[in-house]
């Protein structure tokens, strides 16, 4: 296949300049690693990409596109272990507490941006600083919440009454002071998430060049930029740190639709594509002779509930929601609809987070169990489903939600014995979705899907279900779970703090807070030329250890 | 014909002022386009009310349209949330969508025109009836199937092509898309034209051009085409602005960064500022392209005169 493919890119290299063509960029970058037929440590990959949502700041990126690229042209004080997700020092020398309220970062002599410039303290504190002031309206300020003063640059209403972060203080060119305004000694291992990426200088003297061309101290640098359409990549050759590219670039090539890239990634003309499309999970294996991947990621669906609606918050609606759990057959859903792509769910967490990182199996018990008939009592005693019939919300514009939604529907209405017990009701923009879920509208269960940000228990238990928290979407609260999640983070101990999550993460479980669905696997397939193809625990890419023959 | 062609532009005002008022609620109707901004979060309520402001979604329904007009007049058709300015949006998407309607209509207009007129000519002959036959199974089935059909012929199994266009898509890449868009216009061209030729053919003009003894080809181009071609002149007329616009599909299948793929995306983002920018254009791009068509006429065909 390969050969032949090949010899239609350089076809086409040869025809593009007789095109009348309004193009900007030169054509030959448009034939990605087909215009310079080097494979080795300079041959360039092509790879899917989705148009990121939002400018591409780092405090300013919640999606998993954009976070591509700042994973690429990024690195931060920690970063995460591709395969275990562990977060491991990069940029950083050392992080010291006594107290996990005050922190002294020291970071690593020697690492420059790809511009020239030195990362130094003030390169952390100056982004960081942009991330959290309101007035940069970046969508992940609130990961700088923790940080003493952010109420002063970001207050819930009225104007900011302060520039900079009072927590942070640069105390030398290559030493940082941060006081948090509360304790939480895991607070280093969220130092890999892109948001705390260190920007240099032209991020705020030529703002609009720098979103036009990214400029940051990765393995990568940004060659060029035709935004919505494609970004070439090249190796950044004056890379410090030890995960030097392994390949010569990567071009990412802006795709509407997941079925085109997987076409022609069969067809040879894409090297790379992550997020099979659930239509071609059954061709993936054969198409692609094993070229294939399927591995877990840091995502739960669950079910959440309206707990603003009386109905659902009585002692009764607890035996109900456990009862539904039981009802659903995850097994059958997750090998007949997601091919395996899918696993059942048995706690709140995800299995990337390894058994010392707080992950449990079987923490869910028999209420993650299907058991008809234990299901079908437990409903009745419950006193019924609220209203008489349950009504699944879900966007139905991504994902295939629409699927999923009925299948349990249709699990339910076999378990209860009711064919109108249940049923999916599909909102058409994920926009929507969002709107109804943030004016409360709704009066049953709705869709949740949660990417962790970072590889913690903490992330998957207190933005979720902690009274108020920011993905608090059903408004749950309990005293107990939000004690013992305080008890947790104030744990300088990890191994006894994530004890003290599962003991929260059990709250969750006896009020059955939200149904587990189940955990979600990242997929891609890739062209036959190249190896060392992963996805990490985002399931991102790790296109630096990617090598092309 | 000044004066017609001056009227006509006037009453194009009250429509687009109608026409864009309309999009402006359909995509205000759907709902709280800034609830999506932050994926499976709520956004924090500082930063929405910020951003709220910033897109002007604070103020009422009627004063957000006013805004937004006098800035269109101006040319600013404001930024989408992406941080991309919409007229930036649509100096990469038009290019390329008018290269593709331009690949479709001449599809149209060179296999349309010259089956219909062999049609027209063999009327009830095997060649006719085939190729009815043929122009109905086109029409029957939809855009989606032709177009994956053709990307698995062609771009997978064959190699031919690439199965999906590059982003700075030039015209030999488009050759594929574009007969996939012109595919179902393509048919009603060749009916029409085969109807309009056939029922020409026994008109008394053309009978007199026959007997004045003038040579065949002369006959069909001059006389018979010439006259027949009006039906499908407006056809095809109010078929560009249709191809424009309704590429969103065949844009979708081979990866085309135009209109379609920018409406696509600024509906699923419920991107107001994207979508009545776009459509905007696109209603300027329908009524230009029927004053061309009505202005047409009179040169088809020498009877009709404009006052």
């Amino acid at each position: 296949m390969r050969p032949a493919a090949h010899a239609k890119r350089t076809a086409r290299a040869v025809a593009v300049p007789l095109a009348i063509g309004l193009a900007v960029v030169p054509a030959t970058t448009a034939c990605g690693g087909g215009a310079a037929p080097a494979g080795g440590p300079d041959g360039v990959l092509s790879s899917s990409w989705g148009d990121p949502q939002n400018p591409l700041e780092p405090a300013n990126t919640n999606e998993v596109q954009g976070g591509k690229v700042l994973d690429m042209i990024f690195r931060g004080l920690k970063r995460y272990d591709p395969k275990t997700g562990e977060a491991r020092d990069v940029l950083a020398e050392r992080i010291e507490t006594t107290d996990s309220t005050h922190f002294t970062v020291t970071v690593r002599d020697g690492w420059t941006f790809s511009n020239g410039e030195k990362v130094t303290a003030k390169s952390f504190v100056d982004a960081w600083n942009y991330g959290a002031h309101l007035r940069n309206n970046q969508k992940n300020a609130y990961f700088f919440e923790y940080i003493e003063g952010y109420d002063k640059v970001h207050p819930v209403s009225g104007s900011p009454t302060a520039d900079t972060l009072s927590g942070l203080r640069v105390t030398g060119p290559r030493t940082f002071t941060v006081t948090l305004s509360q304790r939480f000694s895991t607070w280093p291992d969220t130092l890999g998430y892109a948001a705390f990426a260190p920007l240099p200088r032209a991020f705020f003297d030529h703002h609009a060049d720098w979103l036009a061309k990214p400029v940051g101290n990765g393995p990568y640098a940004v060659l060029n930029y035709t935004r919505g359409a494609q970004m070439s990549l090249r190796t950044w050759k004056g890379y410090p740190g030890s995960d030097k590219a392994r390949n010569g670039g990567v071009d990412l090539r802006v795709y509407t639709d997941n079925n085109t890239a997987y076409t022609d990634l069969v067809s040879g003309n894409l090297d790379l594509l992550d997020d099979v499309p659930a239509a071609q999970l059954k061709n993936a294996k054969a198409d692609l002779e094993g070229r294939y991947i399927n591995s877990p990621a840091g995502i739960l669906q669950t079910l959440s509930f309206p707990y603003y609606d009386p109905a659902w918050n009585t002692p009764g609606a607890v035996k109900v929601r456990t009862g539904l759990s039981m009802a659903i057959n995850r097994r059958q859903i997750t090998e007949t609809i997601f091919r395996s792509t899918r696993t059942p769910a048995t706690d709140w967490t995800s299995p990337v987070l390894g058994t010392d990182g707080g992950h449990k199996a079987g923490l869910c018990g028999k209420a993650c169990h299907f058991d008809p008939a234990a299901a079908k009592k437990l409903v009745a005693e419950g006193g019924g489903i609220p209203g008489g019939r349950l009504t699944i919300t879900y966007n139905a514009d991504t994902g295939s939600h629409k699927q999923w939604v009925d299948a349990v529907c249709n699990s339910v209405n076999n378990t209860l014995g009711n064919d109108r017990s249940c049923v999916g009701s599909p909102v058409g923009t994920f926009a929507d979705f969002r709107d109804r879920i943030g004016r409360k509208k709704l009066t049953g269960p709705f869709r949740a899907g949660w990417q962790m940000d970072y590889p913690l228990i903490q992330n998957f238990l207190q933005p979720l279900y902690y009274t108020n928290a920011s993905s608090n979407d059903g408004k749950w609260s309990d005293a107990r779970f939000d004690r013992l999640v305080n008890e947790a983070n104030a744990d300088p101990d990890m191994a006894t703090a994530v004890r003290t999550f599962q003991r929260a993460e059990a709250v969750v479980r006896d009020q059955m807070a939200a149904i587990p669905l189940w955990y979600q696997n990242g997929s891609a397939g890739y062209a036959a030329r190249l190896s060392h193809v992963e996805l990490n625990p985002f399931s991102v890419p790790v296109y630096d250890r990617i090598e092309v023959a | 014909m000044g004066r017609y062609a001056v009227r006509r532009l006037l009453q194009m005002i009250p429509v687009f002022a109608g026409a864009t008022l309309l999009v402006f609620l359909m995509v205000h109707v759907m709902g709280d386009p800034v609830a999506g901004l932050c994926g499976e979060r709520q956004c924090d309520p500082a930063t929405e009310a910020r951003l709220r402001q910033e897109f002007g979604l604070d103020k009422p329904v009627w004063q957000q349209y006013a805004t937004y007009m006098a800035h269109v007049f101006t040319g600013d058709f404001g930024t989408a949330f992406n941080g991309q300015k919409v007229i930036d949006l649509m100096a990469s998407a038009f290019p390329v969508t008018i290269r593709l309607t331009l690949v479709a209509v001449v599809f149209e207009v060179v296999i349309g025109v010259a089956l219909g007129v062999v049609m027209g000519l063999r009327r009830g002959r095997p060649v006719d009836t085939s190729v009815l036959l043929l122009t109905l199974v086109v029409i029957a089935v939809p855009t989606f199937v032709t177009g994956l059909l053709a990307q698995l012929v062609f771009g997978v199994t064959w190699k031919l092509v690439q199965p999906s266009v590059s982003f700075t898509a030039p015209l030999d890449e488009l050759l594929l898309p574009g007969l996939v868009l012109a595919s179902v216009s393509l048919a009603y061209v060749t009916r029409l034209t085969r109807t309009s030729i056939a029922e020409n053919a026994r008109a008394d003009y053309v009978r007199t051009a026959v007997a004045k003894g003038l040579p065949r080809h002369r006959v069909i181009t001059r006389h018979l085409l010439r006259n027949s071609l009006i039906p499908v002149v407006t056809f095809i007329g109010t078929d560009i602005g249709a191809l424009m616009g309704g590429a969103i599909v065949t844009e979708r299948i081979f990866n085309i960064h135009g209109v379609g793929f920018q409406l696509y995306q600024g509906i699923l983002r419920q991107n107001t500022q994207t979508v009545v920018g776009f459509v905007t254009v696109l209603i300027i791009v329908f009524l230009l392209a029927n004053l061309l068509v009505d202005l047409l006429y009179a040169v088809l065909d020498p009877r009709i005169r404009y006052a």
